[in-house]
């Protein structure tokens, strides 16, 4: 089990936006939000209390959404199963996608929408636990919603890597314990 | 059979390595978590990769020069122009070696000869003293001490200089300490050097890895010192290539002219993948060694900071990968320090004296892992420092 951060990208993190500190820190706790503010406060050569106001304030400003962990499903057991739906729609007059994709994102079994581009507009990504229960929700909600054109459901079948986490085995430390 | 009278007696006198016993129990324990190695975690960066397997796909599987390819050595040249400002002739030069490792051992082998002393500052890496005494020299340790933040002084150089001193081993950044030497210690070793007339091997395989402070400088570039000195460096730790096993010298053409005999007999020539795959990396990937030294720096601070709070006092290193902190405080050696952790907590480290004998009181500790290695490491340190009071 791997502890990951979710936080909302806005602006670029290339320097101007935020300044640098805040930036390092956001890679850092994205890649593990278990360090304390003592182990991230000596790897960035700052304060503790800095840190702290730091992390505070990202918070604040919403720009970390949240804490997790990055669980492997199938190792836990667990009979889920996960579909990418791509949806073509209409889109609304002054409002685009904007309206469909705030409708979509309030049914619980929705884990992620996000606004595409290329061969379709709206990817939504669907947890449930079977494979009728995910064919039933596409049927009976996304489908018949006005704007929706048409669907393409895609079950996830192994998951490889996830948020920069290897899910596989084969990818371990294959050095020897001790060399000089 | 008694092969004992078959072989050689220099060989047969180099020191066993003393600590061999211990590593073999390191390496097969189950669940050992080891912050014990000297090689980078990080993989080739692809780029790298991908030179080497185009270069299989279009057949380039032969000899290649004794000297390497005439392309690896013109990038040779470049890097050592725009990292350390030194300039060399390809053609003359510059010399491809199996790893920085056949470097020190050509190297040696065409200056040192019977009656010959080499100075060797310890704590260092392990292969210069029996290379010496192979080539039949006498290996003169200097100590280095953690008040000098392990530092070569120039009085210390003085007081081992003898009438057969020939040539000193400069190894900064260093191996096991993390130790490096400044433009101003540079220069006053030099000052000594100059004096007394001697060559210097500067092993300088970590040259990209020094943190916090300017870049790494070579002797090669106090004035003076580029005739006489013989630079060691390598695509093992910079790249995250120890396995292409690819190293070079850089040097006065009179040394290498005798140091590529040694080379030709013994090696032919580098591996001709490897080469490949090494122009690749000097021609474009400055910005992955960057990429890759930063995050060293983070695992370096979070480290010094972890084993200093556990109490122990630990030297800030300024280069390489390692930390050398000193566990004098509880009273073991470094080898029983070593074996007590391994047995109680299952973490390998490698004792000083691995090193030299002055390394006695310092454990080795790698930081080449992910955050969450050294962390779960270092909490199962705590709990043995802890035993140990109780």
């Amino acid at each position: 089990m791997v502890y990951i951060l979710l936080f909302r990208w806005e602006g670029n993190l290339s320097g101007k936006v935020w300044p640098e500190m805040k930036e390092k820190l956001i890679r850092l706790v994205s890649k593990n939000a278990k360090l304390t503010n003592a182990q991230l406060a000596a790897m960035l050569a700052v304060s503790e209390e800095e840190v702290a106001t730091c992390i505070a304030e990202l918070e604040r400003e919403g720009v970390i959404r949240g804490y997790h962990a990055l669980v492997d499903a199938d190792r836990a057991g667990m009979e889920t199963v996960t579909a990418l739906i791509e949806l073509k729609v209409a889109p609304k007059l002054d409002l685009g996608f904007e309206d469909i994709a705030r409708k979509i994102m309030t049914f619980p079994e929705v884990e992620a929408v996000y606004l595409m581009s290329g061969g379709f507009d709206l990817a939504v990504t669907v947890t449930a636990s079977n494979f009728k229960e995910v064919a039933l929700f596409v049927s009976h909600r996304l489908a018949p919603m006005d704007s929706v054109l048409s669907t393409a459901t895609h079950f996830l079948l192994r998951k490889y890597k996830e948020e920069g986490v290897c899910f596989i085995d084969g990818d371990e430390d294959d050095r020897r314990s001790v060399s000089f | 059979m008694n092969y004992e009278s078959f072989l050689s007696a220099r060989a047969k006198e180099l020191k066993p390595s003393g600590i061999r016993k211990f590593f073999d129990i390191a390496e097969q324990m189950e669940g050992v978590i080891s912050l014990g190695v000297g090689e980078p975690d990080f993989k080739t960066p692809y780029t790298i990769r991908d030179a080497a397997i185009r270069s299989l796909e279009v057949g380039k599987t032969r000899y290649t020069s004794n000297w390497g390819t005439l392309e690896l050595r013109r990038e040779i040249a470049n890097y050592m122009n725009r990292r350390f400002g030194l300039e060399y002739s390809p053609e003359t030069d510059i010399m491809v070696t199996v790893g920085g490792s056949e470097g020190i051992d050509a190297a040696i082998r065409a200056i040192v000869g019977p009656g010959d002393d080499v100075l060797i500052p310890e704590p260092c890496f392990v292969c210069y003293d029996p290379i010496v005494r192979l080539a039949g020299g006498n290996p003169v340790t200097i100590d280095t001490r953690a008040e000098d933040n392990f530092r070569l002084t120039a009085s210390a150089l003085e007081e081992r200089i003898t009438p057969n001193t020939k040539l000193l081993i400069l190894p900064y950044p260093n191996n096991p300490t993390g130790a490096i030497m400044r433009q101003e210690d540079l220069e006053a070793v030099a000052e000594v050097i100059l004096r007394h007339n001697l060559l210097v091997l500067s092993d300088e395989i970590y040259a990209e890895m020094t943190y916090g402070g300017p870049n790494h400088v070579s002797i090669a570039s106090i004035p003076g010192m580029k005739e006489r000195t013989v630079i060691v460096n390598g695509f093992s730790k910079a790249y995250s290539m120890t396995g292409w096993r690819l190293g070079f010298l850089c040097g006065p053409e009179p040394l290498l002219s005798v140091m590529i005999k040694i080379h030709q007999y013994a090696i032919m020539s580098a591996p001709t993948t490897s080469q490949y795959a090494a122009v690749e990396a000097l021609r474009r990937c400055d910005d992955k060694i960057h990429e890759m030294v930063a995050e060293y720096n983070m695992r370096r601070r979070l480290v010094v900071d972890g084993f200093r709070k556990m109490g122990l006092d630990c030297f800030e290193p300024e280069g390489a990968f390692y930390i050398f902190p000193s566990i004098q405080s509880t009273g073991l050696t470094s080898e029983e320090f070593c074996e007590k952790l391994l047995h109680a907590q299952k973490v390998a480290l490698v004792p000083g004296t691995a090193f030299g004998a002055c390394g006695e009181g310092y454990v080795r500790v790698s930081y080449c892992y992910s955050i969450d290695h050294l962390l779960e490491a270092m909490r199962r340190i705590g709990l043995f420092l802890d035993s140990l009071k109780g």
